[in-house]
Protein backbone atom coordinates (compact mmCIF):
# COMPACT_ATOMS: atom_id res chain seq x y z
CA UNK A 1 0.00 0.00 0.00
CA UNK A 2 1.98 2.58 -1.66
CA UNK A 3 -0.47 5.67 -0.75
CA UNK A 4 -0.22 8.21 1.68
CA UNK A 5 -2.94 6.78 4.86
CA UNK A 6 -1.11 8.68 7.02
CA UNK A 7 -2.57 12.27 6.45
CA UNK A 8 -3.30 12.76 9.58
CA UNK A 9 -4.54 16.55 9.47
CA UNK A 10 -7.05 15.34 6.34
CA UNK A 11 -8.55 12.84 8.45
CA UNK A 12 -8.94 15.18 11.60
CA UNK A 13 -10.74 17.62 9.10
CA UNK A 14 -12.76 15.44 8.04
CA UNK A 15 -14.14 14.03 11.16
CA UNK A 16 -14.38 17.71 12.05
CA UNK A 17 -16.75 18.21 8.89
CA UNK A 18 -18.73 15.06 9.47
CA UNK A 19 -19.57 16.58 13.28
CA UNK A 20 -20.54 19.77 11.65
CA UNK A 21 -23.02 18.19 9.08
CA UNK A 22 -26.45 17.04 10.81
CA UNK A 23 -27.37 14.27 8.67
CA UNK A 24 -29.08 10.91 9.01
CA UNK A 25 -27.56 8.80 10.83
CA UNK A 26 -26.73 6.25 8.29
CA UNK A 27 -25.22 9.58 6.21
CA UNK A 28 -23.27 10.63 9.63
CA UNK A 29 -21.60 6.78 9.71
CA UNK A 30 -20.80 7.14 5.77
CA UNK A 31 -18.64 10.29 6.43
CA UNK A 32 -17.45 8.47 9.36
CA UNK A 33 -16.29 5.76 7.10
CA UNK A 34 -14.89 8.12 4.49
CA UNK A 35 -13.02 11.10 7.29
CA UNK A 36 -12.11 8.10 9.97
CA UNK A 37 -12.65 4.03 8.71
CA UNK A 38 -14.71 1.95 10.43
CA UNK A 39 -11.43 0.45 13.00
CA UNK A 40 -11.40 -2.80 11.79
CA UNK A 41 -9.17 -2.39 9.29
CA UNK A 42 -10.87 -0.37 6.58
CA UNK A 43 -8.70 3.01 6.33
CA UNK A 44 -10.89 6.39 6.15
CA UNK A 45 -11.60 6.49 2.34
CA UNK A 46 -10.49 10.20 1.63
CA UNK A 47 -6.67 9.50 2.25
CA UNK A 48 -5.72 8.51 -0.49
CA UNK A 49 -9.49 9.64 -2.73
CA UNK A 50 -9.52 12.59 -1.38
CA UNK A 51 -12.67 14.60 1.18
CA UNK A 52 -14.23 15.88 -2.16
CA UNK A 53 -13.71 12.52 -3.79
CA UNK A 54 -11.43 14.07 -6.14
CA UNK A 55 -8.66 11.22 -6.08
CA UNK A 56 -5.28 12.11 -6.94
CA UNK A 57 -4.12 11.94 -10.21
CA UNK A 58 -0.26 11.70 -9.45
CA UNK A 59 -0.42 8.84 -7.45
CA UNK A 60 -3.25 7.33 -9.67
CA UNK A 61 -6.10 7.11 -7.19
CA UNK A 62 -9.67 7.45 -9.03
CA UNK A 63 -12.30 9.99 -8.44
CA UNK A 64 -15.20 8.58 -6.66
CA UNK A 65 -17.30 11.76 -6.32
CA UNK A 66 -20.68 12.05 -8.81
CA UNK A 67 -19.99 8.83 -9.94
CA UNK A 68 -23.27 6.33 -10.08
CA UNK A 69 -23.76 4.88 -6.59
CA UNK A 70 -24.54 1.11 -8.01
CA UNK A 71 -21.67 1.16 -9.66
CA UNK A 72 -19.19 1.95 -7.21
CA UNK A 73 -21.17 -0.50 -4.77
CA UNK A 74 -20.62 -3.46 -7.25
CA UNK A 75 -16.68 -2.16 -7.64
CA UNK A 76 -16.50 -2.68 -3.62
CA UNK A 77 -18.69 -5.83 -3.64
CA UNK A 78 -15.88 -7.29 -6.48
CA UNK A 79 -13.25 -6.37 -4.82
CA UNK A 80 -14.35 -8.64 -1.91
CA UNK A 81 -14.91 -11.29 -3.81
CA UNK A 82 -11.91 -11.34 -5.90
CA UNK A 83 -13.42 -10.24 -9.32
CA UNK A 84 -10.98 -7.13 -9.24
CA UNK A 85 -8.29 -7.98 -8.05
CA UNK A 86 -6.30 -5.01 -6.35
CA UNK A 87 -3.74 -5.56 -3.55
CA UNK A 88 -4.60 -2.55 -2.02
CA UNK A 89 -8.19 -2.16 -2.16
CA UNK A 90 -9.41 -5.75 -1.89
CA UNK A 91 -8.18 -5.72 1.82
CA UNK A 92 -10.06 -2.71 2.53
CA UNK A 93 -13.72 -3.76 1.20
CA UNK A 94 -12.83 -7.21 2.79
CA UNK A 95 -12.99 -5.31 5.98
CA UNK A 96 -16.23 -3.27 5.39
CA UNK A 97 -19.87 -4.81 5.99
CA UNK A 98 -21.82 -5.19 3.17
CA UNK A 99 -24.08 -2.45 4.53
CA UNK A 100 -20.74 -0.35 5.21
CA UNK A 101 -19.90 -0.66 1.33
CA UNK A 102 -23.19 0.48 0.35
CA UNK A 103 -23.18 4.07 2.37
CA UNK A 104 -19.51 4.87 1.19
CA UNK A 105 -21.16 4.31 -2.38
CA UNK A 106 -23.90 6.42 -1.72
CA UNK A 107 -22.09 8.86 0.11
CA UNK A 108 -19.67 9.38 -3.09
CA UNK A 109 -22.25 8.82 -5.97
CA UNK A 110 -24.01 11.93 -4.16
CA UNK A 111 -20.87 14.55 -4.05
CA UNK A 112 -20.31 17.37 -6.21
CA UNK A 113 -18.18 17.06 -9.30
CA UNK A 114 -15.06 18.14 -7.55
CA UNK A 115 -12.89 21.05 -9.10
CA UNK A 116 -9.93 19.18 -10.93
CA UNK A 117 -6.68 20.26 -12.38
CA UNK A 118 -7.27 19.24 -16.25
CA UNK A 119 -3.90 17.33 -18.09
CA UNK A 120 -3.10 18.71 -20.85
CA UNK A 121 -4.84 17.81 -23.92
CA UNK A 122 -3.47 15.52 -26.56
CA UNK A 123 -3.88 15.78 -30.30
CA UNK A 124 -7.35 15.69 -31.57
CA UNK A 125 -6.04 13.87 -34.32
CA UNK A 126 -3.87 11.18 -32.70
CA UNK A 127 -4.15 8.04 -31.46
CA UNK A 128 -6.08 8.15 -28.23
CA UNK A 129 -8.32 10.89 -29.66
CA UNK A 130 -9.22 8.58 -32.75
CA UNK A 131 -9.67 5.48 -30.72
CA UNK A 132 -12.09 7.30 -28.10
CA UNK A 133 -14.05 8.94 -30.56
CA UNK A 134 -14.16 6.37 -33.39
CA UNK A 135 -12.97 3.12 -32.45
CA UNK A 136 -10.46 1.05 -34.65
CA UNK A 137 -12.68 -1.27 -36.51
CA UNK A 138 -10.41 -3.26 -37.85
CA UNK A 139 -10.21 -4.90 -34.48
CA UNK A 140 -13.65 -4.58 -34.51
CA UNK A 141 -13.13 -2.28 -31.35
CA UNK A 142 -16.18 -0.08 -31.39
CA UNK A 143 -14.99 3.72 -30.34
CA UNK A 144 -14.62 4.06 -26.14
CA UNK A 145 -17.20 6.92 -26.48
CA UNK A 146 -19.95 4.48 -27.91
CA UNK A 147 -20.47 3.34 -24.20
CA UNK A 148 -18.96 5.58 -21.88
CA UNK A 149 -20.34 8.12 -23.77
CA UNK A 150 -19.75 11.51 -25.05
CA UNK A 151 -16.26 12.99 -23.21
CA UNK A 152 -16.04 9.65 -21.56
CA UNK A 153 -18.72 11.20 -19.55
CA UNK A 154 -20.55 7.83 -18.36
CA UNK A 155 -23.69 6.09 -19.10
CA UNK A 156 -25.70 4.47 -15.86
CA UNK A 157 -24.61 2.12 -13.70
CA UNK A 158 -22.53 0.10 -16.17
CA UNK A 159 -20.64 2.85 -17.69
CA UNK A 160 -18.29 4.66 -15.44
CA UNK A 161 -16.82 7.85 -16.19
CA UNK A 162 -13.64 8.38 -18.00
CA UNK A 163 -13.43 11.97 -18.59
CA UNK A 164 -10.99 13.50 -16.13
CA UNK A 165 -9.95 9.89 -14.11
CA UNK A 166 -6.06 10.05 -13.50
CA UNK A 167 -4.50 8.52 -17.12
CA UNK A 168 -2.12 6.21 -14.67
CA UNK A 169 -5.50 4.93 -13.26
CA UNK A 170 -7.21 4.36 -16.81
CA UNK A 171 -4.17 2.72 -17.85
CA UNK A 172 -3.34 0.48 -14.65
CA UNK A 173 -7.44 -0.38 -15.52
CA UNK A 174 -6.56 -1.65 -19.19
CA UNK A 175 -3.79 -4.05 -18.01
CA UNK A 176 -5.82 -5.33 -15.72
CA UNK A 177 -8.68 -6.32 -17.90
CA UNK A 178 -5.74 -7.78 -20.25
CA UNK A 179 -4.16 -9.44 -17.51
CA UNK A 180 -7.07 -11.07 -16.48
CA UNK A 181 -6.97 -9.36 -12.82
CA UNK A 182 -10.09 -7.30 -13.48
CA UNK A 183 -12.74 -9.35 -14.74
CA UNK A 184 -16.06 -8.02 -13.34
CA UNK A 185 -17.30 -6.18 -16.72
CA UNK A 186 -20.46 -7.12 -17.69
CA UNK A 187 -20.31 -9.09 -20.72
CA UNK A 188 -16.54 -9.09 -20.75
CA UNK A 189 -17.07 -6.26 -22.85
CA UNK A 190 -13.76 -4.55 -21.24
CA UNK A 191 -11.65 -8.10 -21.73
CA UNK A 192 -12.29 -8.29 -24.69
CA UNK A 193 -11.49 -4.34 -25.98
CA UNK A 194 -8.27 -4.49 -23.92
CA UNK A 195 -7.10 -7.40 -25.99
CA UNK A 196 -6.96 -5.49 -28.95
CA UNK A 197 -4.66 -3.61 -27.75
CA UNK A 198 -1.18 -2.05 -27.27
CA UNK A 199 0.62 -0.40 -24.68
CA UNK A 200 0.74 2.13 -26.60
CA UNK A 201 -2.80 2.22 -27.46
CA UNK A 202 -3.28 2.01 -24.24
CA UNK A 203 -1.27 4.74 -22.59
CA UNK A 204 -2.96 7.06 -25.63
CA UNK A 205 -6.18 6.96 -25.16
CA UNK A 206 -5.47 6.61 -20.79
CA UNK A 207 -4.26 10.51 -21.53
CA UNK A 208 -6.89 11.52 -23.98
CA UNK A 209 -9.51 10.91 -21.33
CA UNK A 210 -7.84 11.64 -18.50
CA UNK A 211 -8.03 15.55 -20.75
CA UNK A 212 -11.61 15.69 -20.78
CA UNK A 213 -13.53 18.07 -18.44
CA UNK A 214 -15.78 16.32 -16.06
CA UNK A 215 -19.45 17.09 -16.65
CA UNK A 216 -21.62 19.20 -14.79
CA UNK A 217 -22.82 15.66 -13.64
CA UNK A 218 -22.41 12.54 -15.21
CA UNK A 219 -25.22 10.19 -15.47
CA UNK A 220 -28.04 7.75 -17.23
CA UNK A 221 -30.68 8.43 -19.16
CA UNK B 1 -7.06 -17.08 -16.47
CA UNK B 2 -8.37 -17.77 -19.18
CA UNK B 3 -11.48 -15.99 -19.75
CA UNK B 4 -14.26 -17.34 -22.36
CA UNK B 5 -15.04 -14.36 -23.35
CA UNK B 6 -18.80 -15.62 -23.95
CA UNK B 7 -21.20 -13.28 -25.46
CA UNK B 8 -20.69 -10.18 -25.11
CA UNK B 9 -24.00 -9.04 -26.37
CA UNK B 10 -24.09 -6.19 -25.75
CA UNK B 11 -26.37 -4.27 -27.68
CA UNK B 12 -28.44 -6.06 -29.48
CA UNK B 13 -29.15 -4.41 -32.29
CA UNK B 14 -29.14 -0.67 -33.27
CA UNK B 15 -31.26 0.29 -35.61
CA UNK B 16 -33.12 -0.28 -38.36
CA UNK B 17 -31.93 -0.45 -41.93
CA UNK B 18 -33.58 2.07 -43.44
CA UNK B 19 -36.10 0.95 -45.87
CA UNK B 20 -36.28 -1.68 -48.58
CA UNK B 21 -34.00 -4.40 -50.22
CA UNK B 22 -31.35 -1.87 -51.54
CA UNK B 23 -27.77 -2.84 -50.50
CA UNK B 24 -28.09 0.48 -48.14
CA UNK B 25 -30.06 -2.03 -46.20
CA UNK B 26 -29.90 -5.65 -45.67
CA UNK B 27 -29.94 -6.77 -48.63
CA UNK B 28 -29.02 -6.32 -52.54
CA UNK B 29 -30.92 -5.69 -55.24
CA UNK B 30 -33.29 -8.19 -56.48
CA UNK B 31 -30.87 -8.94 -59.60
CA UNK B 32 -27.48 -8.83 -57.62
CA UNK B 33 -27.72 -11.76 -55.89
CA UNK B 34 -24.15 -12.33 -54.14
CA UNK B 35 -21.89 -14.61 -55.47
CA UNK B 36 -18.52 -16.10 -54.53
CA UNK B 37 -17.54 -14.12 -57.54
CA UNK B 38 -18.42 -10.66 -55.36
CA UNK B 39 -15.29 -8.45 -55.92
CA UNK B 40 -13.55 -7.80 -52.44
CA UNK B 41 -13.14 -3.48 -51.63
CA UNK B 42 -11.65 -1.34 -49.36
CA UNK B 43 -12.76 2.46 -48.41
CA UNK B 44 -10.07 4.87 -48.92
CA UNK B 45 -8.81 6.06 -45.17
CA UNK B 46 -10.43 8.95 -43.93
CA UNK B 47 -7.13 10.68 -43.73
CA UNK B 48 -7.15 11.19 -47.99
CA UNK B 49 -10.12 12.93 -47.81
CA UNK B 50 -8.68 15.90 -49.77
CA UNK B 51 -8.75 19.57 -48.62
CA UNK B 52 -10.85 21.91 -50.34
CA UNK B 53 -14.38 22.53 -51.02
CA UNK B 54 -14.98 18.88 -52.18
CA UNK B 55 -13.20 17.60 -49.17
CA UNK B 56 -15.33 19.79 -47.07
CA UNK B 57 -18.56 17.94 -48.31
CA UNK B 58 -17.41 14.63 -47.64
CA UNK B 59 -16.48 15.70 -44.48
CA UNK B 60 -20.01 17.24 -44.04
CA UNK B 61 -21.53 13.97 -45.22
CA UNK B 62 -19.64 11.98 -42.53
CA UNK B 63 -20.74 14.59 -39.50
CA UNK B 64 -24.65 14.25 -41.17
CA UNK B 65 -23.48 10.30 -41.10
CA UNK B 66 -22.14 10.16 -37.04
CA UNK B 67 -24.82 13.04 -35.52
CA UNK B 68 -27.41 12.87 -37.75
CA UNK B 69 -29.93 15.05 -35.50
CA UNK B 70 -27.42 17.61 -35.19
CA UNK B 71 -26.51 18.06 -38.77
CA UNK B 72 -29.74 17.45 -40.58
CA UNK B 73 -32.30 19.39 -38.22
CA UNK B 74 -35.74 19.50 -39.60
CA UNK B 75 -35.11 15.87 -41.47
CA UNK B 76 -34.87 13.56 -38.21
CA UNK B 77 -38.20 12.42 -36.09
CA UNK B 78 -36.25 9.80 -33.66
CA UNK B 79 -33.33 9.82 -31.50
CA UNK B 80 -31.14 7.18 -34.41
CA UNK B 81 -28.52 8.22 -36.10
CA UNK B 82 -27.34 6.59 -39.52
CA UNK B 83 -24.06 5.33 -37.89
CA UNK B 84 -26.36 3.03 -35.83
CA UNK B 85 -27.30 0.42 -38.70
CA UNK B 86 -24.37 1.52 -40.51
CA UNK B 87 -21.64 1.10 -38.41
CA UNK B 88 -17.51 2.82 -38.41
CA UNK B 89 -19.59 6.08 -40.18
CA UNK B 90 -20.74 4.03 -42.91
CA UNK B 91 -17.60 1.77 -43.68
CA UNK B 92 -17.44 -1.64 -41.99
CA UNK B 93 -18.07 -4.54 -43.90
CA UNK B 94 -21.42 -6.48 -43.22
CA UNK B 95 -22.67 -3.59 -41.77
CA UNK B 96 -24.72 -2.51 -44.77
CA UNK B 97 -21.11 0.58 -45.85
CA UNK B 98 -21.94 3.00 -48.16
CA UNK B 99 -19.55 2.31 -50.06
CA UNK B 100 -21.35 -1.08 -51.07
CA UNK B 101 -24.59 0.68 -51.84
CA UNK B 102 -23.28 3.54 -54.10
CA UNK B 103 -22.71 1.92 -56.91
CA UNK B 104 -25.88 -0.42 -56.99
CA UNK B 105 -27.92 3.13 -57.89
CA UNK B 106 -30.26 3.80 -59.52
CA UNK B 107 -31.61 0.64 -59.36
CA UNK B 108 -35.40 -0.23 -59.64
CA UNK B 109 -37.38 -1.14 -55.99
CA UNK B 110 -39.98 -3.34 -55.44
CA UNK B 111 -40.59 -0.79 -52.10
CA UNK B 112 -41.91 2.12 -54.36
CA UNK B 113 -41.84 0.59 -58.03
CA UNK B 114 -40.12 2.54 -60.10
CA UNK B 115 -35.96 3.19 -60.31
CA UNK B 116 -34.88 5.19 -57.22
CA UNK B 117 -31.65 7.28 -57.82
CA UNK B 118 -29.21 6.94 -54.75
CA UNK B 119 -30.00 10.51 -53.67
CA UNK B 120 -34.08 9.11 -53.49
CA UNK B 121 -32.89 5.76 -51.54
CA UNK B 122 -31.28 8.51 -49.03
CA UNK B 123 -34.55 10.19 -48.59
CA UNK B 124 -36.28 6.86 -48.07
CA UNK B 125 -33.87 6.31 -44.82
CA UNK B 126 -35.18 9.36 -43.43
CA UNK B 127 -39.14 9.05 -44.18
CA UNK B 128 -38.93 5.52 -42.51
CA UNK B 129 -35.56 4.72 -40.42
CA UNK B 130 -35.41 8.32 -39.50
CA UNK B 131 -38.99 8.79 -38.87
CA UNK B 132 -38.68 12.01 -40.23
CA UNK B 133 -39.09 14.31 -43.56
CA UNK B 134 -37.05 13.88 -47.00
CA UNK B 135 -34.58 15.98 -47.44
CA UNK B 136 -35.09 17.52 -51.11
CA UNK B 137 -32.86 16.20 -53.62
CA UNK B 138 -31.17 19.26 -53.76
CA UNK B 139 -30.94 19.80 -50.27
CA UNK B 140 -27.07 19.82 -48.74
CA UNK B 141 -27.78 16.75 -46.61
CA UNK B 142 -29.04 14.99 -49.54
CA UNK B 143 -25.69 16.20 -51.22
CA UNK B 144 -23.24 15.76 -48.33
CA UNK B 145 -24.41 12.07 -48.07
CA UNK B 146 -23.82 11.06 -51.42
CA UNK B 147 -20.57 13.02 -51.56
CA UNK B 148 -19.18 11.20 -48.47
CA UNK B 149 -21.06 8.02 -50.43
CA UNK B 150 -19.01 8.43 -53.43
CA UNK B 151 -15.86 9.22 -51.90
CA UNK B 152 -16.00 6.20 -49.91
CA UNK B 153 -16.89 4.02 -53.06
CA UNK B 154 -14.04 5.34 -55.14
CA UNK B 155 -12.29 2.36 -57.55
CA UNK B 156 -15.57 0.27 -56.76
CA UNK B 157 -16.96 -1.45 -59.87
CA UNK B 158 -20.34 -0.05 -60.90
CA UNK B 159 -23.65 -2.25 -60.72
CA UNK B 160 -21.76 -5.34 -58.84
CA UNK B 161 -22.26 -6.23 -55.30
CA UNK B 162 -19.35 -6.20 -53.41
CA UNK B 163 -18.57 -8.98 -50.77
CA UNK B 164 -18.90 -7.30 -47.36
CA UNK B 165 -22.16 -5.22 -49.35
CA UNK B 166 -25.67 -5.26 -46.85
CA UNK B 167 -25.79 -7.18 -44.39
CA UNK B 168 -25.07 -11.28 -44.91
CA UNK B 169 -28.28 -13.27 -45.16
CA UNK B 170 -28.65 -15.43 -41.67
CA UNK B 171 -29.99 -19.10 -42.49
CA UNK B 172 -33.69 -19.65 -41.71
CA UNK B 173 -33.52 -20.95 -37.98
CA UNK B 174 -34.85 -24.50 -37.49
CA UNK B 175 -37.49 -23.32 -35.54
CA UNK B 176 -39.95 -20.55 -35.91
CA UNK B 177 -38.47 -17.02 -34.44
CA UNK B 178 -39.79 -17.15 -30.70
CA UNK B 179 -41.07 -13.80 -28.98
CA UNK B 180 -40.00 -15.56 -24.93
CA UNK B 181 -36.17 -17.18 -26.37
CA UNK B 182 -36.06 -14.13 -27.77
CA UNK B 183 -36.67 -11.93 -24.57
CA UNK B 184 -34.30 -14.21 -22.85
CA UNK B 185 -31.66 -13.43 -25.33
CA UNK B 186 -32.53 -9.70 -25.00
CA UNK B 187 -32.74 -9.92 -21.06
CA UNK B 188 -29.13 -11.20 -21.36
CA UNK B 189 -26.96 -9.76 -23.66
CA UNK B 190 -29.15 -6.41 -25.00
CA UNK B 191 -30.38 -4.93 -22.40
CA UNK B 192 -27.25 -3.74 -20.65
CA UNK B 193 -26.94 -1.04 -23.26
CA UNK B 194 -30.27 -1.15 -25.03
CA UNK B 195 -32.37 -1.23 -21.13
CA UNK B 196 -34.63 -3.58 -20.11
CA UNK B 197 -37.12 -1.67 -21.71
CA UNK B 198 -35.35 -1.13 -25.26
CA UNK B 199 -35.24 2.76 -24.86
CA UNK B 200 -31.75 2.63 -24.92
CA UNK B 201 -29.92 5.46 -23.02
CA UNK B 202 -29.20 8.77 -22.77
CA UNK B 203 -26.42 11.38 -21.14
CA UNK B 204 -27.37 15.04 -21.70
CA UNK B 205 -30.54 14.15 -23.66
CA UNK B 206 -28.82 12.80 -26.69
CA UNK B 207 -29.37 8.57 -27.11
CA UNK B 208 -25.72 7.23 -26.57
CA UNK B 209 -27.41 3.44 -26.62
CA UNK B 210 -30.35 3.64 -29.44
CA UNK B 211 -33.55 2.91 -28.68
CA UNK B 212 -35.28 -0.13 -30.21
CA UNK B 213 -39.00 0.41 -30.71
CA UNK B 214 -40.93 2.75 -29.25
CA UNK B 215 -41.65 6.81 -30.74
CA UNK B 216 -37.85 7.52 -30.79
CA UNK B 217 -36.79 4.52 -33.27
CA UNK B 218 -37.96 3.82 -36.85
CA UNK B 219 -41.15 3.17 -37.70
CA UNK B 220 -43.05 0.82 -39.12
CA UNK B 221 -42.29 1.31 -43.45
CA UNK B 222 -38.17 0.97 -42.05
CA UNK B 223 -36.40 -2.24 -43.08
CA UNK B 224 -35.10 -3.03 -39.92
CA UNK B 225 -38.75 -3.64 -38.91
CA UNK B 226 -38.80 -6.79 -41.15
CA UNK B 227 -37.12 -10.06 -39.42
CA UNK B 228 -34.63 -11.35 -41.67
CA UNK B 229 -32.70 -8.20 -42.30
CA UNK B 230 -32.90 -7.34 -38.48
CA UNK B 231 -31.96 -10.56 -38.00
CA UNK B 232 -28.83 -10.38 -40.52
CA UNK B 233 -27.99 -6.57 -38.81
CA UNK B 234 -27.83 -8.14 -35.73
CA UNK B 235 -25.70 -11.45 -36.29
CA UNK B 236 -23.33 -9.14 -38.04
CA UNK B 237 -23.10 -6.48 -35.66
CA UNK B 238 -24.09 -7.02 -32.12
CA UNK B 239 -23.35 -7.01 -29.35
CA UNK B 240 -21.24 -4.07 -30.45
CA UNK B 241 -17.88 -5.58 -31.34
CA UNK B 242 -18.94 -9.03 -31.04
CA UNK B 243 -20.67 -9.66 -34.31
CA UNK B 244 -21.07 -13.30 -34.94
CA UNK B 245 -21.39 -14.41 -31.02
CA UNK B 246 -25.42 -14.99 -31.63
CA UNK B 247 -26.25 -18.68 -32.74
CA UNK B 248 -28.76 -17.81 -36.09
CA UNK B 249 -31.32 -19.19 -33.86
CA UNK B 250 -30.86 -16.65 -31.24
CA UNK B 251 -30.54 -13.84 -34.01
CA UNK B 252 -33.63 -14.40 -35.47
CA UNK B 253 -35.91 -14.71 -31.80
CA UNK B 254 -34.46 -11.57 -30.57
CA UNK B 255 -35.14 -9.94 -34.11
CA UNK B 256 -39.02 -11.47 -33.36
CA UNK B 257 -38.52 -9.82 -30.14
CA UNK B 258 -37.69 -6.53 -31.24
CA UNK B 259 -40.22 -5.88 -34.44
CA UNK B 260 -42.94 -7.42 -32.09
CA UNK B 261 -43.32 -4.25 -30.35
CA UNK B 262 -45.03 -1.00 -31.47
CA UNK B 263 -42.86 1.74 -32.99
CA UNK B 264 -44.29 5.26 -35.05
CA UNK B 265 -46.92 4.44 -37.84
CA UNK B 266 -45.38 3.86 -41.73
CA UNK B 267 -45.96 7.24 -42.87
CA UNK B 268 -48.24 5.80 -46.14
CA UNK B 269 -50.43 3.93 -43.67
CA UNK B 270 -53.91 4.65 -45.24
CA UNK B 271 -56.18 4.61 -42.24
CA UNK B 272 -56.68 0.51 -42.92
CA UNK B 273 -54.35 -1.64 -40.76
CA UNK B 274 -54.56 -4.90 -43.25
CA UNK B 275 -54.87 -2.86 -46.24
CA UNK B 276 -51.59 -1.01 -45.49
CA UNK B 277 -50.57 -4.17 -44.49
CA UNK B 278 -51.58 -6.00 -47.85
CA UNK B 279 -50.00 -2.76 -49.89
CA UNK B 280 -46.55 -2.24 -48.41
CA UNK B 281 -45.68 -5.65 -46.16
CA UNK B 282 -47.42 -8.41 -47.66
CA UNK B 283 -44.35 -10.73 -46.28
CA UNK B 284 -44.18 -13.10 -43.34
CA UNK B 285 -40.57 -11.10 -42.17
CA UNK B 286 -43.10 -8.41 -41.70
CA UNK B 287 -45.11 -7.97 -38.00
CA UNK B 288 -47.12 -5.27 -39.12
CA UNK B 289 -50.54 -6.07 -38.80
CA UNK B 290 -50.33 -9.10 -37.52
CA UNK B 291 -51.12 -10.11 -33.82
CA UNK B 292 -48.21 -10.81 -31.33
CA UNK B 293 -49.15 -12.12 -27.67
CA UNK B 294 -52.61 -10.93 -28.10
CA UNK B 295 -51.61 -7.22 -29.49
CA UNK B 296 -52.23 -6.34 -33.09
CA UNK B 297 -49.07 -4.35 -34.08
CA UNK B 298 -49.39 -1.47 -35.80
CA UNK B 299 -52.61 -0.89 -34.40
CA UNK B 300 -51.29 1.53 -31.84
CA UNK B 301 -48.12 2.97 -32.96
CA UNK B 302 -45.52 4.85 -30.38
CA UNK B 303 -46.20 8.55 -31.31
Amino acid sequence: MSVGLGLIGRVLGGALFAGAWPLLAHATSAQALVSQGNGRGAPPCQSCHGADGAGQAAAGFPRLAGLDAAYLARQLADYAGGTRADAVMQPIARALSGDERQAVAAYYGRLPMPTIRQAPRPAANGPGATLATRGRWSRRLPACEQCHGPGGVGVGPHFPPLAGQPAAYIQAQLKAWRRGTRRNDPLQLMQHVSRALSDGDMAAVAQWFAAQPLPARSGGR
Amino acid sequence: MTLRLPLLLVATLALGACTGDGPLDAHAADTTAPTSASPAFAPPPESAIPQGPYGDMVRLGREIFLHTRANAPGYVGNGLACVNCHLDAGRLADSAPLWGAYGMYPQYRKKNRHVNSYGERLQGCFRYSMNGKAPPLDDKVIVALETYSFWMAQGAPLGRKLQGAGYPDVPAPARPADYARGQAVFQRDCALCHGADGQGQKVAGAYVFPPLWGSDSFNWGAGMHELDKAAAFIKANMPLGRGGLLSDQEAWDVAMFMDAHERPQDPRFNGDLAATRKAFHDTPMSLYGRRVNGHLLGAQPAH
